[in-house]
């Protein structure tokens, strides 16, 4: 065989592979988009589930996404972000240092129903907050922390060591450096993978399930003790819990999560577009 | 008899127990210019980075022996951020940060507490005329410092190494990146300096140290091999080593 015919191999193989990848992604999007859009009217947005929620609309179940996705932003982002900034620029290298970063890595791998098992036993039970928001979005909060932190940190280090240097020279102590010249040239990163972060705890099912979920709440939550819907959740209550629910309605609650998260991936990226091109190194 | 603005006695750095500067001691004067010369591996960026303590920054590097500021003991009698702006360097390359000139320059100053507005603005203006770089930018100080060139790029690093008006400067071989004319400009800018500030350049041009400074030392292999004034190193060296050096046989 000759190069050329190889080359021609090689191009149609990677390509075929890369269409493979996304055939699924297309196809589910078409039927989510095909299904769901008749759905998709004011009343089923803006009112609460009737008749088994067979009927009716989804709006709790959107609200407490909302609520849950605020709370754990609230207790992951600074908790995430101050870390992130220890670790990469005030921890010594030494064993302490290697395992708790070993511990993060870990942290990211742990399956979510390990983390809805956790977030029952110490939130929900042992310190006693019971079923709430507060529980919920403290256990999407421990699950989302090693996102954040690994994102923020690849922000960081994406700041060059000269300027770090030439801040020093300057006299500015360690955390001038960090105020003044990493943290704005590293928040564009740290904005972008923050929200990655977020999207992903949107639409996490496990770790909601025994911390904050419920099955039918017609009301919305009034307090952070509150239980509330949740959209992940709902959608499996609707596809396996509940007997005769339409196709349309359940599409439609599907379609309403993926467009959540695709607003906030798409504001990630933008922001992301819009700072590079404002930044000049 | 007045005391040296640096005493450097018995100096050694290591690098994960390898010596890069072995035992090294000597006096930078008041207001002189002292060249230091050498090949690469021969420790002076190592021994020029130790004086404001910029080398601790790398986490495997270890220092022994003394170095005294105004018989100061910068290890021991002085904060190391405000040694650094009592001894300001600038680097082998341009490194601006991010930001517009003005705001390159005011950095030091700003970090260093003053906030009024018209007391940066005068020294912006002081700190760049005084690195000759003010006629080149004084109409676009809110541009962005990347935009500028090379050469210009380093006198504005300059400036804001004098911004926080230091009284000793490092050089670091300021010129290697930077063409014949640009490099003639920072000369100047140096000669002028003489004036207020004490100067230590390392650099790796030969002719350079034979243009600029009052005195040269000769570093090889971390050791310090010979110094003196700049006319007898360069004209009747004691160490033949010296002589092969700025002779062009190694190096």
């Amino acid at each position: 065989m000759d190069t050329k015919t190889k080359e021609k191999i090689a191009f149609a193989i990677l390509l075929v592979a890369t269409i493979l990848v996304v055939t699924p992604v297309a196809l589910i999007m078409l039927l989510v988009l095909f299904n769901g859009i008749p759905a998709l009217t004011p009343e089923f947005i803006f009112s609460s589930p009737r008749e088994g929620m067979r009927a009716g609309g989804i709006f709790p179940a959107i609200v407490g996404t909302l609520y849950l996705a605020l709370g754990t932003a609230v207790f992951s982002i600074p908790l995430g972000i101050l870390a992130a900034i220890y670790l990469n620029e005030y921890a010594a290298r030494n064993w302490l240092t290697r395992t708790i970063e070993l511990a993060i890595i870990n942290l990211a791998g742990v399956p979510s129903i390990v983390y809805g098992l956790f977030g029952l036993g110490l939130f929900v039970t042992f310190l006693n907050f019971g079923a709430s928001i507060l529980s919920g979005s403290l256990t999407l909060a421990i699950m989302t922390l090693p996102v954040i932190i690994t994102a923020t940190r690849e922000a960081l280090n994406s700041v060059p060591r000269s300027f770090r240097e030439v801040s020093f020279s300057l006299g500015a102590s360690r955390w001038q450096t960090v105020r003044h010249v990493v943290l704005p040239n590293a928040i564009p990163g740290i904005l972008t993978g923050t929200i990655l972060g977020l999207s992903r705890a949107a639409g996490e099912t496990a770790p909601i399930l025994f911390t904050v979920a419920a099955f039918y709440l017609p009301r919305l939550p009034q307090s952070i003790s509150d239980q509330a819907m949740a959209l992940p959740y709902h959608i499996y209550v609707l596809s396996t819990q509940v007997p005769n629910v339409s196709v349309k309605v359940q599409y439609g609650t599907v379609l309403v999560l993926v467009l959540l998260i695709f607003v906030l991936n798409l504001a990630a990226s933008v922001l992301r577009t819009r700072f590079r091109r404002r930044k000049t190194w | 008899m007045t005391i040296a603005k640096l005493q450097v006695t018995n100096l050694n750095v290591w690098y994960n127990n390898q010596p890069a500067v072995k035992n090294i001691s000597l006096e930078v004067k008041t207001n002189e210019i002292l060249g230091v010369i050498g090949p690469s591996n021969s420790g002076k960026t190592s021994f020029l980075r130790t004086l404001n303590r910029m080398n601790e920054l790398y986490p495997n590097s270890r220092t022994t022996g003394e170095v005294r500021l105004d018989g100061l003991d910068i290890f021991k009698g002085i904060d190391k951020h405000l040694l650094r702006k009592r001894v300001g360097i600038v680097f082998a390359l341009p490194l601006p940060l991010p930001l517009s000139i003005f705001d390159n320059i005011a950095y030091g100053p700003r970090m260093h507490g003053i906030k009024s507005r018209k007391k940066l603005q005068d020294i912006v203006e002081r700190s760049l005329k005084a690195a000759a770089i003010w006629d080149e930018v004084k109409d676009r100080l809110p541009v962005n410092a990347f935009k500028l060139s090379g050469g210009q790029q380093q006198r504005l690093c300059i400036a804001r190494t004098l911004a926080v008006e230091p009284e000793v400067i490092l050089y670091d071989e300021p010129c290697s990146g930077l063409d014949p004319i640009s490099t003639l400009r920072i000369e100047e800018a140096m000669r002028e300096l003489k004036k207020n500030y004490t100067q230590v350049l390392v650099t790796n041009n030969v002719k350079q140290a034979a243009r600029v400074s009052d005195r040269t030392a000769f570093f090889l292999m971390g050791e310090m091999i010979e110094i003196g004034e700049t006319k007898d190193v360069f004209t009747r060296p004691v160490d033949k080593r010296t002589d092969d050096y700025i002779t062009g046989r190694f190096g």
